[in-house]
């Protein structure tokens, strides 16, 4: 099993819904956000063009946060999502330093937290509280190693792109472009 | 054009606008690591081929700063830690791939062996000890006895077990030695390493940066022996070693911008921020003027004779390594990969 997710930038107007929904879902300190929405301008006028992006934690194969954490506090659970155990978090830093997409913060109680792919949902077989908000239905959750989930595929039946590849992180949230 | 924006107002601590997650305490402990891991190199160094009566400042006396640095240096990363009391969990887990777990367990191993090389000194550097004058001798008077009979020292540790370890050590000290030079090289390229792991940042990500580092450390550490001995030849010979230091420095230096600039877009981008963007002024003339060229042109004229105070070359290079790491630290935040 591989969770992923498939957002369709097309689709997304940017309304921050997501954003609001994770918040609430997750009781993040006020401040703080796990997802965020990055506006891409691109060209001059008249030959503009837009991407609009909900970005959180991309829950990549490759791990570097997991790789540079001191104390194993940073880990892969079922389905790869990439986690944090409070209770063994020392707040070094290492794993913010090593995220090509700053997705991780320090919690004003002294660890590091970010995107868990709402798991506590996941494991009653709901859909990420973000997800289950999208007014666009934008975004897809799910198996990705399964052919037949809808999340598989969106992947295969569109043009898409992961953000910056270059980092050989391989992230596991698609963008459909 | 092309602009990119976080538009739901991303505002986390720390990590916006620019990622700021590591403050001063970082590159005070990397210096101060860098500095202990030369100074105890050079204490083994001189040891294992056996020139310990010539070079007494290296091998007995700079040592005691040591473990002064390195307990300063864990105090400044136990500052930096946000949850300082789990601090011990380091300590539950080896984890080979995280150079702060290896860096930790180094430390762990060479703090005690600083600390006993620095002991097993102590009755040559302290021969004669009034245990009932002196305040210190007072307090020490649970742990040491008067012993007249003891060749060179008038004192003697209290308990049997520690004078049997004393003389053991003592005995042993070219194997210790050795060690030592392992541990202290080690811990001397993991301030570089704990940097260049980070592939997210652009600047650190080059593994010129742990050797680098390394002869950094190296380089302080003569300076700091250099200004610590009175002895001619020790001075001498340790402007040598600091020059022939300097000129690696900067071949280092200049094959990090090389590497930089014959690397991708995010490296050339990072090498920028030091061919003309913002830290240009400060790393040119703090780290590679003051720090570098302007001490080994010191150390030239002295070596050819020129009568100067050697604490001038001495302070300059001290300051170079400590603001290089500052640099380093603040500027490899700044970087990042471009998307």
């Amino acid at each position: 099993m591989r969770y992923g997710m498939a957002i369709d930038t097309r689709k997304c107007v940017g309304c921050a819904d997501c954003v609001v929904a994770c918040q609430t879902e997750n009781n993040i300190p006020i401040g703080y956000t796990r997802d965020w929405i990055a506006e891409l301008n691109e060209g001059t006028y008249p030959n503009l063009h837009l991407e609009i992006r909900s970005e959180r934690c991309n829950h990549c194969e490759n791990t570097p946060c997991v790789r540079t954490c001191p104390t194993g506090a940073s880990h892969i659970i079922l389905g790869g999502i990439v986690k944090v155990t409070h209770e063994e978090c020392i707040g070094c830093g290492a794993c913010i330093q090593s995220c090509p997409y700053d997705a991780r913060y320090m919690h004003p109680d002294g660890y590091v937290d970010k995107c868990t792919f709402c798991d506590h949902r996941v494991a009653n077989g709901q859909e990420p509280a973000c997800v289950s908000v999208c007014p666009t239905h934008c975004m897809y959750f799910g198996d990705l190693d399964d052919p037949n989930s809808e999340v598989s595929k969106v992947v295969a039946a569109n043009k898409i792109k992961t953000l910056a590849p270059e980092a050989g992180t391989k992230p596991q949230i698609f963008y459909l472009v | 054009m092309r602009e990119e924006l976080i538009t739901s107002g991303r505002m986390n601590l720390n990590i916006d606008p620019v990622l700021h997650i590591w403050h001063w305490q970082i590159p005070v402990y990397l210096f101060l690591g860098g500095l202990a891991a030369g100074l105890l190199f050079f204490a083994a160094y001189y040891t294992i081929i056996g020139k310990e009566k010539k070079f007494t400042t290296a091998v007995k006396f700079a040592p005691v700063l040591a473990p002064v640095a390195i307990i300063l240096g864990l105090i400044a990363l136990l500052l930096d830690l946000k949850h300082p009391a789990y601090f011990w969990q380091l300590y539950t887990t080896v984890h080979l791939e995280s150079p702060m777990s290896w860096g930790a367990w180094v430390l762990m191993f060479i703090m005690p062996i600083s600390m006993l090389w620095v002991a097993s000194y102590f009755k040559e550097i302290f021969p004669k000890f009034d245990i009932n004058q002196n305040i210190v001798g007072k307090m020490l008077k649970k742990v040491i006895v008067k012993n007249d009979n003891k060749e060179g020292a008038n004192w003697d540790w209290k308990f049997e077990i520690i004078r049997k370890f004393e003389i053991n050590f003592i005995k042993n000290r070219k194997p210790v030695a050795w060690v030592m030079l392992i541990l202290a090289v080690i811990l001397g390229v993991y301030t570089g390493i704990l940097l260049s792991a980070f592939n997210a940042r652009p600047l650190w990500n080059s593994s010129i940066l742990g050797p680098l580092f390394l002869t950094s450390g190296l380089s302080t550490a003569a300076a700091t022996i250099m200004w610590m001995s009175d002895n001619h030849e020790e001075k001498r010979t340790f402007s040598k070693i600091d020059l022939m230091l300097i000129v690696i420095e900067l071949f280092l230096i200049t094959h990090l911008f090389m590497g930089f600039l014959a690397g991708s877009e995010a490296k050339v981008q990072a090498a920028q921020y030091f061919l003309g963007g913002e830290f240009t002024v400060t790393f040119w003339i703090n780290v590679v003027i003051i720090g570098l060229i302007v001490p080994a042109i010191l150390e030239t004229l002295e070596l050819l004779k020129f009568k100067l105070p050697v604490m001038v070359p001495a302070a300059m290079i001290l300051w170079g390594g400590m603001i290089f790491r500052f640099i380093m630290v603040e500027a490899g935040q700044v970087t990042r990969f471009l998307y």
